[in-house]
């Protein structure tokens, strides 16, 4: 499936594609569409591992002419009403199909990922073809011809894992303010088992790594409680301690049982309030930008943090994850200026069992 | 596959001789080889060895008696030279190509006239508990070896146990542990800060040893960040054990800072020097401050790494560790060499009796061979080597050479073809064995797998720069490749003996087998 204006406003410098007026004043700049031609690629590349995949698809340049371009004859199942396609479209196009496909591979960027999540959530696994302006999510092959090696891999070994859909504010972007929001997770394929792929990438396929995150947390914590912050390191951590958490939101976890799942910040102060000092935090930076505080975690208000104070507010991340940011700091936006600033500077990062990083972090 | 660049037309008589390709074409033999334990014959001798004179069953203690026949293969000799000249066609190993793509390795040349020494049966048939009067000449060896050490690192003792690079690691955490123990602070530092881009070694072994790893990143121009260190020591700091250059081959400058950061908090500083081969009688452990180091004796000075070993590593401490050394020691008291063995605070035996001899041999007859400005030459002559591919693979499209870009390296480079991969799905490891078709290779030790599609290479001094022009040109060719016609790339190797290795058996404790008890055990399920 792919979403033809995905892009449109990257080489513009739009910083994103969300919406039709943007659209437009992209195609006023001058963008040329590239998603169909990076679908084709992709679509190409996934033809060459696994002989004649069949393909399902939508209309025209919703997949269609993407399939052809790679010698494919697809199934068309889904047909946009207008010339113009939108995100009901994609929303559509993906409840079309999914019933029917091993994979979901659409072309797009981070607001398609949205689209495709709200259409499918994890009922099918998916991957997405980059071909986006933004793409923090962890749904994407590397590159068009990668996905289609991944997706070739679907045919032959059937492992998946959650990874996190991510998304601009684009118009916060364009007024020159950086602010993601994790929208939920999609089912993935796993990485691809070459070395290389397994040991970068994502933390939460590195069971070693989070087993030992888990032990030393376990450790520190003793009796106490346990906030967990989303992300896929976190839900892995609480998997290693015995707990199936939510795909999203803030969990508050004692002795490896649930004391709440998925709190709002009033529940988690009430929770909090009651023993602050026998309550740790552990947060994991979401997504690429390093955000440690105050990206897809906002329930874990400044009221809180300063309720249970610097010392018990773990850091939390595999030595890939921390490497991966080459050197730029994690970042806190809890909201409050003041405390972003208590809690900046070089802050312990728990690593492994008896393992730890001093990494810099500093107020977004 | 296109065809070479140089194959011109040839003139119709001259068509039956092919042209040289550009490019060597290397075809590895293929035997079909069974394992050596699969071989035997029963009944088949290698040789006939005479009965005893004299009935042993009387002379043997009971316990030292076999209750049945070792499950050894019945060869003939013939049969066992054939198997092992068969399986030494099926390899690419270090004397049979430009072996630089084994960075942190320091794959050099180890001079065969150093094999003679070792084959001489005044070293092969010592033995380790004879009375020291009778071998006074391989004391003497270890004892100029660790004098020699001793100069090149500036330290005052150097102890020759340790079996590697990772024993003399431990070693060093191991007195470290047992100096702050004997000064009473063992339970209140219990910290070992190191850096993402040290040997990992440093961090495993300071956690075997019993101590909490903390561990530094690079800043955002690529070296250990200065500021993280401030942070991280106190009074529970026990030592900074730190490779330098690190495995990237980025040399820390600021590096005695680092070591008077750790002093001022009372720790004790460890030099990791498997990287040595750049900077040999350039810059010493001492220069910077260290309290300890160790060198790799089977990297920078020579001697085989004979396939995982026996290698040989040395712990080089100075003045006031020299009482936590490894026993016993070697001493001269102006007439004879000695063993003492008396040394109560010493952390004991790092491997049984005194480190691999003819390891030590080995390269005692290569720092002999070289004389001190022969060191700092193939300091100098490494690291020429090293900036001279990296601007080579530089210009190659899709690869980079990440952190601290624009700055020149010491002895080795990681790579990262991160650009390739994503433009072409290919990926490090498979150029790396495409390369082989070419008759090199480079693998994929580049631990901890941070750097995205990562190659290590460490030219060191003994390679030409023919020879690192056609590595290069090598790596140019599968780069275009892996471009213009990718499937060559990934489904090579093309012409060796086994076509692709599946990594999943060998990464699995369950399923890999490193000895033929393990493979009947595990594989054949018997």
């Amino acid at each position: 499936m792919v979403n033809p204006v995905a892009g449109l406003g990257g080489r513009v410098g739009l910083k994103g594609s969300d919406g039709p007026d943007v659209q437009a004043r992209a195609r006023e700049l001058g963008a040329v569409p590239r998603a169909s031609e990076r679908a084709s690629a992709a679509l190409a590349e996934l033809a060459a591992r696994v002989g004649a995949p069949v393909v399902l698809t939508a209309a025209g340049p919703m997949g269609e002419d993407a399939a052809r371009a790679a010698g494919l004859e697809p199934d068309v199942r889904y047909t946009p009403d207008g010339s113009a396609t939108t995100a009901a479209d994609t929303v559509a196009a993906a409840r079309a199909l999914a019933p029917d496909v091993d994979l979901l591979l659409f072309a797009g960027g981070d607001g398609t990922a949205r689209d495709v999540l709200d259409a499918v959530g994890s009922s099918v696994p998916v991957l997405g073809v980059p071909t986006g302006v933004k793409m923090h999510s962890a749904v994407f092959g590397v590159g068009p011809r990668a996905a289609g090696e991944v997706a070739a891999r679907v045919a032959t070994t059937r492992a998946f894992t959650e990874a996190e859909v991510m998304d601009l504010d684009e118009d916060a972007v364009r007024s020159g303010r950086v602010s993601a929001r994790l929208y939920g997770h999609l089912l993935v394929p796993d990485a691809p088992v070459r070395v290389q792929q397994r040991k970068v990438g994502s933390s939460a396929a590195d069971p070693y790594a989070v087993g030992g995150i888990a032990a030393e947390l376990a450790g520190r914590v003793g009796g106490g409680r346990l906030v967990l912050g989303p992300g896929g390191t976190t839900r892995a951590i609480a998997a290693a301690l015995g707990v199936d958490v939510p795909v999203m939101g803030v969990n508050v976890l004692r002795g490896g049982r649930f004391v709440a799942a998925d709190v709002n910040a009033a529940e988690l102060a009430r929770i909090v309030e009651a023993d602050p000092a026998g309550t740790w935090i552990a947060v994991t930076p979401i997504g690429g930008q390093g955000f440690l505080l105050g990206r897809g975690n906002q329930q874990i208000a400044p009221e809180v943090l300063r309720a249970v104070g610097p010392d018990r507010l773990l850091a939390v991340a595999t030595e890939a994850k921390l490497a991966a940011l080459g050197g730029r700091p994690l970042l806190l936006d809890t909201g409050d200026p003041d405390l972003d600033r208590a809690l900046a500077g070089y802050r312990t990062v728990i690593t492994g069992r008896g393992r730890t990083a001093r990494y810099p972090v500093q107020g977004a | 596959m296109s065809a070479p660049a140089n194959t011109g037309p040839v003139s119709t008589e001259d068509a039956r001789i092919a042209p040289k390709p550009a490019l060597r074409r290397f075809h590895q033999a293929r035997w079909d080889e069974p394992l050596l334990f699969e071989l035997g014959t029963p009944g088949t001798r290698g040789v006939a060895v005479p009965a005893p004179e004299v009935p042993l069953d009387d002379s043997l203690p009971e316990a030292l008696r076999r209750r049945e026949a070792p499950g050894l293969p019945e060869m003939s000799q013939l049969h066992v030279l054939r198997h092992y000249l068969r399986l030494s066609q099926e390899n690419l190993g270090v004397d049979l190509n430009i072996d630089v793509g084994q960075g942190t390795c320091t794959m050099k040349y180890s001079p065969k006239v150093n094999d003679r020494f070792v084959r001489d049966h005044r070293i092969s048939e010592l033995h380790p508990l004879q009375d020291e009067s009778t071998v006074q000449g391989v004391l003497e060896v270890m004892h100029h070896l660790e004098k020699m050490l001793a100069e090149i690192s500036g330290m005052d003792r150097v102890s020759l146990q340790p079996g590697a690079g990772s024993a003399a690691i431990y070693t060093n955490i191991a007195m470290i542990r047992a100096y702050f123990a004997s000064r009473g602070e063992l339970e209140q530092r219990d910290e070992v800060i190191t850096t993402i881009f040290s040997h990992p070694s440093n961090a495993a072994c300071a956690k075997t040893a019993g101590f909490k790893v903390i561990t530094l990143y690079p800043d955002k121009d690529g070296y250990p960040d200065i500021e993280a260190l401030k942070a991280a020591v106190g009074p529970r700091t026990a030592a900074l054990m730190i490779t330098n250059p690190e495995d990237t081959g980025i040399f820390n400058s600021r590096i005695a800072e680092f070591v008077d950061i750790v002093h001022e908090a009372g720790g004790l500083c460890a030099y990791d020097q498997a990287n040595a081969n750049g900077i040999l009688g350039i810059t010493r452990a001492r220069a910077a401050g260290f309290d300890m180091c160790h060198f790799n004796l089977h990297k920078t000075f020579s001697t085989p790494h004979a396939c995982g070993g026996p290698a040989a590593g040395a712990s080089g401490v100075s003045e006031k560790l020299v009482p936590f050394l490894p026993r016993p020691t070697v001493e001269f008291d102006g007439t004879r060499y000695h063993l003492d063995d008396d040394r109560p605070e010493s952390v004991g035996k790092i491997r049984p009796f005194y480190g691999v001899v003819p390891n030590l041999v080995r390269a005692y007859a290569w720092i002999m061979s070289l004389g001190a400005e022969g060191l700092r030459e193939v300091a100098e002559i490494a690291v020429l080597n090293n900036n001279y591919l990296m601007k080579k693979i530089l210009e190659i499209r899709g690869v980079s050479a990440p952190y601290a870009e624009g700055k020149r390296r010491i002895e080795q480079v990681r790579y990262s073809w991160e650009e390739l991969g994503r433009d072409t799905g290919v990926h490090s490891e498979e150029i790396g064995v495409r390369a082989a078709d070419f008759g090199t290779h480079y693998w994929t030790s580049h631990h901890p797998y941070v750097v995205p599609e990562p190659m290590t290479l460490e030219p060191t001094e003994s390679y030409s720069r023919q020879d690192l022009d056609e590595y290069a040109a090598i790596l140019a060719e599968v780069a275009r490749e892996a471009y213009e016609d990718p499937e060559t790339v990934r489904t090579a190797p093309h012409n060796s003996t086994i076509h692709q290795v599946r990594h999943e058996t060998l990464d699995d404790p369950k399923t890999w087998a490193v000895t033929w008890r393990a493979y009947r055990r595990k594989i054949l399920g018997q």
